[in-house]
């Protein structure tokens, strides 16, 4: 098992790259190998959602892939909404709307609020509800999420050049 | 937001948190997140069997392994620890050695054996894989009522049974008040054994350093205080030598308030290698092995007059506890509740509440929020809908004859609980109104040929929150729940640090506390830090649960700030030559009155209460900080009604929430926004109770819901809108006027909503007993086509 193998991919617009084991998930890759912890482990079979994060701008589970199957992606973490020193439009709307309160569930559950938003950029509540049931969240009752979902989208749709490059999907290098 | 111009506003204001910025941005400090030099990665080795002696652990395979570092079992580290062991002064119960690895038996499923330390988490658990282990299975325990009689086998051999407790309150002539004109109604309701799942799993990290003796403990824990106390007794480690820090906690719900025997281990280990070793959990321990909930049968009756006015109620109540009485808190912490609580918020004169806590070979139960709340007000609230059913009342009328009214406050419980503040009448009126209840009942579809039901249901309950020393949260037990401390200190920069031994899991109390502090202080909310979470940083304290931070933790804020403003008032009046009656501190200036450039500034206050006594008034002490502790003593009473409007659909044997409201008293507000983020989290907890979450054993003890595919927990598509209203009757009993607002959601919602699935189903005669609804037990109740 002490084999490595050589894993390049983009994350958060850097190029970064290490050596692990084949059998290394991807999300134990990002945590322990390049320090960014803001995407979290809840359950490890891809139920919970907490390790949600964009991979080639889709919002897929770090969980259950392995490091070596994101050789080559482009990667988008928590770590990567801010842009210029500010919150993301998503970011503002959990803190206005009180979308958190233990903070382990939220890095996953911005990145898929944030796909749910580039596929669909009007929801409505139930389309909302309906998308954020990707992950769990066991203190807010969702309440808080939902409505800053909703504010977003109208933030994000009322001005959509200041949406980061993230929203984009990008194409593979 | 803020208003810096009157920061006598800030409490009651719904300020944004400052933990926010942290969390959204993936800068939140866990746990898991914590790396120190050197540190090893643990992986334990778990129970195969729910009951079995352990003949041997075979090893030496394991120990080959490239990165494995050591392998310890129980008789590694016997020396290095006793078991866990949870102490009570209370008649009848029996406490339990909890050896951190199991010394000669295992008694569940997933219980340690032995534990790995390795270079990473992932070698860990390859040697984990290679330790074999010889069983000699013994038959297990798994129904509490079977064990009662103990004619069987025995799962605590030393203790010569498994009935590790029982206790019994009564008040009156109850069964007097059966007889005679009395309408009975009653049931064996069974509220199913449940679990917190907190997002984070559990996790540890100890260090033990061998040149000064200092052992660090980092843990998701809610209790850091109480760690510490248990380490050092159980290591024999001093105290003093002992540090607990709980970082940012993934959520706790009351799961996270117990000692485990992963801390133990990891503490033990660090200290014999000499290196860090670090635990992260995943969900399948969680569920194997974190504390589990409720879990009680209980053979209820109510006795009620043709006018709907309640003569007696009694009940007897078997709680499955598990293989272990969980420190500190014992085996007792979830049944006795259930007994104290079971009358709610109701005048019943003639009362007997039995409870026995017996043990099985599933995971040790221990507290989860609402703690004996939920079952008791799941009960009561069943029982007085089937009396109104039974006397053709409505439900809200039946609740209107019986409940205590507020000129009867300060009421005395039958089990001696005095609620001290509340007027459920309100809450129930207000409740009815908001809901628009007599258009919900006029719009009700009870037409069985539709095949989709609607019910409405009631739930209207009172709980003991911020409890001081004269009632123990768990009877018995050697523990200080009844006070906290907070420290506030003005540095000479003029800017405030003020330090609890709370521990944050979610609550916001960097944000709630700081409201407290900068208003009764005078200064801007943005110059106080609020520290939590660390006995090495905060005054003594035990942590955060059972409702009590804001109003333990907000009571000693108070008196600590207040203190430190009375000192910087003296010495602002000696510095301006004024008197000290004249002077007000606001936004962070201390002035006279009408005379406002004749000022200090809390920094220039500050200066001079460290520059020494030439700059301050004859005979003061220097320095400017205070830590002050509180006591409430009995505490004070929360109460809400909730509301549930449900659908249930016969032919998919499912439960939709259509609305759902809460009308709370929780007393003064701190924050409106995070008490209502409270009662919502609370309300989807008891509606996943109600509904969707259920652990379960089979009939060997092995545990068949061990992911989160098999242990559902409500989503975002099966929330509602929870429509919150508070009332705000401040408490007469604590300082500030604060109630505990953290578990109440999920206290009234498993009540509301079986009682609003019983509503729809009504029409067919049937009756909900078990909780959750699953598809599954309503499939079993609906008639066969």
């Amino acid at each position: 098992m002490s084999d490595t193998v050589l894993v390049r991919f983009t994350v958060n617009g850097q190029a970064r790259q290490g050596h692990c084991e084949p059998r290394k998930l991807l999300v134990d890759f990002l945590r322990e190998d390049l320090g960014l912890t803001g995407t979290h482990v809840g359950c490890e079979h891809g139920i919970c959602g907490a390790c949600t994060i964009l991979i080639d701008g889709e919002a897929a589970r770090s969980c259950l892939m392995f490091a070596v199957q994101a050789d080559g992606a482009e990667l988008g973490t928590v770590e990567g909404l801010m842009s210029d020193g500010k919150l993301h439009p998503l970011q503002e709307a959990f803190h206005e709307h009180h979308a958190l309160q233990c903070g382990f569930c939220t890095p996953g559950m911005l990145l898929t609020a944030l796909d749910l938003l580039r596929t669909n950029p009007e929801p409505t509540e139930a389309e909302i509800r309906e998308g954020l049931a990707a992950v769990l969240c066991r203190c807010t009752g969702y309440e808080g999420i939902v409505k800053a979902v909703a504010a977003a989208a109208g933030t994000l749709r009322d001005a959509a050049e200041t949406a980061p490059a993230l929203l984009r999907r990008h194409p593979a290098p | 937001m803020i208003d810096r111009g009157t920061p006598r506003a800030l409490i009651g204001a719904p300020i944004r948190r400052v933990e926010d910025h942290r969390l959204l941005t993936g800068r939140g400090r866990y746990v898991a997140d914590v790396v120190l030099p050197g540190m090893l990665q643990a992986a334990f080795l778990r129970s195969l069997h729910a009951h079995a002696r352990i003949l041997s652990v075979h090893r030496a395979a394991a120990q080959l392994l490239p990165g494995v570092t050591a392998i310890a079992t129980w008789d590694d580290l016997r020396d290095h620890a006793r078991p866990i062991r949870a102490a009570s002064r209370m008649t009848g119960y029996h406490a339990t050695d909890f050896p951190p690895l199991a010394a000669d038996k295992v008694r569940y499923v997933g219980e340690a054996i032995a534990v790995v330390a390795a270079d990473t988490r992932y070698a860990a658990e390859d040697a984990v894989d290679r330790i074999g282990v010889d069983y000699e299975p013994l038959e297990p325990v798994g129904d509490p009522r079977t064990a009662m009689d103990d004619r069987g086998p025995l799962l605590h051999e030393a203790i010569g049974t498994n009935v590790l407790l029982t206790r019994a309150f009564s008040q009156g002539d109850v069964d007097t008040a059966f007889a005679g004109p009395a309408v009975v109604v009653g049931d064996r309701f069974w509220f199913h054994r449940h679990a917190a799942v907190a997002i984070e799993n559990r996790a540890c990290l100890a260090d033990y350093e061998a040149g000064s003796g200092l052992l660090t403990l980092w843990s998701s824990t809610q209790v850091p205080g109480m760690i510490r106390e248990a380490l050092a007794e159980i290591l024999g480690i001093p105290a003093h030598c002992i540090r607990v820090v709980a970082p940012d906690v993934g959520g706790g719900f009351g799961m996270k308030s117990a000692l485990y025997p992963e801390e133990v281990t990891l503490c033990a280990l660090s200290r014999r290698l000499g290196r860090p070793v670090k635990w992260v959990g995943d969900r399948r321990e969680d569920l194997m092995t974190s504390t589990q909930a409720w879990d009680e049968q209980v053979e209820a009756e109510l006795a009620v007059n043709p006018d709907g006015t309640i003569r007696g109620l009694r009940a007897k109540v078997i709680a499955d506890v598990g293989a272990y009485s969980v420190h500190p808190w014992t085996a007792s912490i979830e049944v006795i509740q259930v007994i104290s609580f079971l009358p709610g918020p109701y005048r019943v004169p003639h009362y007997r509440g039995e409870a026995w806590g017996v043990a099985t070979n599933k995971a040790p139960m221990g507290p989860y929020r609402g703690v004996g709340r939920p079952v008791s007000t799941f009960v009561m609230e069943a029982l007085l809908d089937r009396a109104a059913r039974r006397l053709g009342m409505d439900p809200v009328a039946m609740r209107r004859a019986n409940l205590i009214r507020p000129e009867q406050i300060p009421y005395r419980s039958p089990s001696g609980i005095v609620w001290d503040s509340a007027n459920f009448a309100e809450t129930l009126e207000r409740a009815c109104q908001v809901a628009g209840y007599e258009t919900l009942r006029a719009d009700q579809r009870r037409d069985p040929s539709a095949r989709r039901l609607t019910g409405v249901g009631v739930a209207t309950y009172v709980e003991l929150t911020g409890v001081g020393s004269a009632i123990p949260a768990s009877p018995g037990a050697d523990i200080a729940t009844g006070t906290e401390g907070a420290t506030v200190r003005v540095d000479p920069a003029g800017t405030v640090t003020a330090a609890f031994g709370l521990a944050c899991h979610g609550q916001g109390h960097e944000t709630s506390l700081a409201q407290v502090v900068a208003q009764e202080l005078g200064v801007h909310l943005a110059d106080v830090r609020v520290i939590h979470g660390d006995t090495g940083a905060g005054p003594v304290g035990s942590g955060t649960y059972a409702s009590r931070s804001a109003v333990i933790g907000g009571g000693a804020a108070i008196l600590a700030s207040r203190a430190v403003r009375e000192k910087a008032l003296l010495i602002a009046a000696h510095r301006l030559e004024a008197d000290v009656r004249d002077l007000e501190l606001a936004g962070g200036v201390a002035s006279v009155r009408g005379a406002p450039d004749r000022s200090l500034s809390l920094r220039e206050i500050a200066r001079c209460a460290y520059g020494g006594v030439k700059r301050l008034p004859k005979g003061m002490e220097p320095g400017l900080e205070s830590t002050r502790f509180y006591d409430p003593y009995v505490g004070t009473a929360s109460s809400a009604t909730h509301i549930a409007m449900v659908e249930v659909d016969l032919d998919l044997c499912s439960v939709a929430v259509r609305r759902y409201v809460v009308v709370e008293d929780c007393g003064r507000l701190i924050n409106p926004m995070i008490v209502e983020g409270q009662a919502i989290g609370g309300v989807a907890q008891g509606l996943g109770a109600a509904l969707l979450e259920e652990i379960v054993y089979d009939g060997g003890g092995q545990l068949l819901t061990g992911s989160l595919m098999d242990y559902l927990v409500p989503s975002a598509a099966e929330m509602p809108t929870v429509e919150v209203t508070h009332l705000e009757h401040p408490s007469p009993s604590t300082l500030g006027g604060f109630k505990g607002a953290g578990e109440g959601g999920t206290i009234g919602a498993p009540g509301a909503i079986a009682n609003a699935v019983a509503d729809a189903l009504a029409p067919l005669g049937i009756e909900i007993v078990e909780l959750p609804i699953t598809p599954e037990r309503l499939f079993q109740l609906l008639p066969r086509a």
